[in-house]
């Protein structure tokens, strides 16, 4: 379980964490919509301690995180997956190598041991047989599929997925949600993933949460929050340039 | 007056501020060299790209630097009729300034910005942020290998670069000038002792933690896509290039 208490965070001045409060119960996938640039990533990476908020406390299974030294962290860490935004795999790496990296480094198995495992988790995720290329070789779609193959070999309990159907055309969109479906239900992993693709968001939430302006203004399950009466999820949701969201950037 | 101050200040704050980075990431490398090293394949890669792919540019730069310092000393000392010191001279700069301080400079403009290019794309491309949620330390995984290998091998390259420094001067004072290969020699040897030569290496141990732990923060500390990338390796050249020379300065002081 993951809670996060009332968490500020600020950049250069700016701030993009107003006191946000969220709750990501065990075994649920959580949803968290949001425009572009209004710190969903930000939120992300204070849950697996990359960034520290200003203030606040962020409690992973009741010990927080933002008061532990570097390697308690670094323990902690092993209960999350993390799926980047661009996959982040190492380029100087092949595949393989590339989602054996946890085993590699935290584990004494043997060479073939991790082989083995490799390609389990590959064809979990529909990627066998690319085990020897480089990550430049990936179109997107499959770069994600072996991020998240990368992501689930360490054992998570949580796993986080940084806008998982992004930039990907709505096909290998719609396999990647029955991925994180195929997590939750077959491994029984919580999940939290920051999107602003409703379809996607819909079809793998269990609850939704919808940031805005450094909070989080309304939090239900898929059907609740496609009847909301609240302005900013209304047009959020709908897509429209007119409402009550204030349009600074971009 | 006011403004200028504050400003210069400030400035002067985040220089001190940097400077604690970079102190902490050297006592990092430090720690995991000694408690926690790397496997040897890893410090072996490093090596490669270091060691052998930066050899023809420091054979290249101690040759040239040895033979244009005869080609220069000799024209001055021939005036007053003193050719065979230029032996001393190509031999004591060589060892204890131009070769250590050549060297790594071309390193820094070779390895440092390949160091820095390399990890700052890690960086801006969230690959370190990976290892972190793959509960790795970077700075174990990533630096101390360059770390290692940087240490180890920058004397050497140091040391083929006076070497060939010397043969360069020697061809041309010798070979070239016609100056006497005894007293060419014998001048050389008797002016250039051992502790010339150590304390040469000793700044080099010092340059080659300089180029690997600036870079390194450098790459670390990219920011904003391949426009930030760009910066980070000229800052990390500069920067290296920069600290090498003001290093050089105070350890002459401390080592002469
Ligand atoms: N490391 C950082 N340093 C400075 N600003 C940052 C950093 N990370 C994110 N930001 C800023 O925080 C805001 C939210 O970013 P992000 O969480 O990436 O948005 P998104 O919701 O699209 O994922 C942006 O304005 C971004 O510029
Ligand atoms: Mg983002």
């Amino acid at each position: 379980m993951i809670e996060i208490q009332d968490v500020y965070k600020t950049f250069n001045g700016v701030p993009v964490l107003k006191g946000l409060n969220l709750t990501i119960r065990d075994g649920e996938t959580m949803v968290i919509i949001g425009r572009s640039g209004c710190g969903k990533s930000v939120l992300l990476k204070h849950m697996i301690g990359l960034l520290k908020p200003d203030a606040g406390r962020i409690l992973v299974d009741g010990v927080d995180i933002a008061a532990l030294g570097p390697r308690e962290l670094m323990e902690i860490r092993k209960k999350f997956g993390m799926l980047f935004q661009g996959a982040a795999l190492f380029d100087s790496m092949t595949v393989a190598e590339n989602v054996g990296f946890a085993l590699y480094e935290h584990t004494r198995m043997t060479d073939q041991e991790i082989r083995e495992r490799v390609t389990l988790y590959l064809s979990m995720v529909g990627m066998e047989g690319i085990e020897d290329k480089k990550p430049a070789e990936l179109s997107g779609g499959m770069r994600k599929r072996v991020g998240l193959a990368r992501a689930i070999a360490i054992g998570p309990q949580i796993i986080l997925y940084d806008e998982p159907t992004t930039g990907i055309d709505p096909i290998m969109g719609d396999i990647i949600n029955d991925l994180i479906l195929k997590m939750r239900d077959t491994l029984s992993v919580s999940g939290c993933a920051v999107t602003h693709d409703m379809t996607s968001a819909y079809k793998i939430a269990d609850r939704i949460a919808m940031m805005y302006d450094g909070r989080i203004v309304q939090i239900g399950s898929p059907d609740e929050i496609k009847n909301s009466t609240n302005p900013i999820v209304r047009q959020f949701i709908s897509g429209s340039s007119k409402g009550p969201i204030k349009i600074l950037d971009d | 007056m006011m403004q200028f101050f504050v400003q210069f200040w400030d400035k002067f704050c985040f220089w001190l501020w940097r400077l604690g980075g970079l102190s902490r990431m050297l006592a990092q490398a430090l720690k995991y060299t000694v408690v926690n090293p790397p496997r040897r394949s890893t410090i072996l890669k490093q090596m490669f790209e270091i060691g052998v792919m930066s050899l023809p540019v420091v054979l290249i730069t101690g040759a040239f630097t040895g033979m244009v310092l005869a080609v220069q000393s000799y024209y001055q000392f021939h005036k007053i009729t003193m050719d065979t010191a230029v032996g001393i001279i190509v031999g004591l700069s060589m060892t204890n300034e131009l070769g250590p301080v050549l060297t790594a400079v071309m390193i820094a403009g070779r390895v440092g910005a390949a160091m820095a290019a390399e990890l700052g794309t890690m960086k801006v491309t969230e690959q370190i942020d990976a290892l972190h949620a793959l509960g790795v330390d970077p700075v174990q995984y990533l630096i101390v290998p360059r770390f290692i290998a940087s240490v180890a091998l920058v004397p050497i390259l140091t040391v083929f670069s006076i070497f060939v420094g010397i043969v360069g001067g020697y061809i041309i004072g010798v070979e070239l000038k016609g100056i006497n290969a005894t007293f060419f020699l014998k001048n050389m040897l008797d002016y250039t002792r051992p502790a010339d030569l150590f304390s040469g290496l000793i700044k080099t141990v010092v340059f080659a933690v300089i180029v690997c732990i600036v870079s390194c923060y450098e790459g670390f500390h990219a920011e904003g896509g391949a426009e930030g990338v760009g910066k980070a390796t000229t800052e990390a050249v500069v920067s290296s290039a920069i600290t090498i020379l003001i290093a050089d300065f105070f350890l002459s002081i401390v080592l002469l």
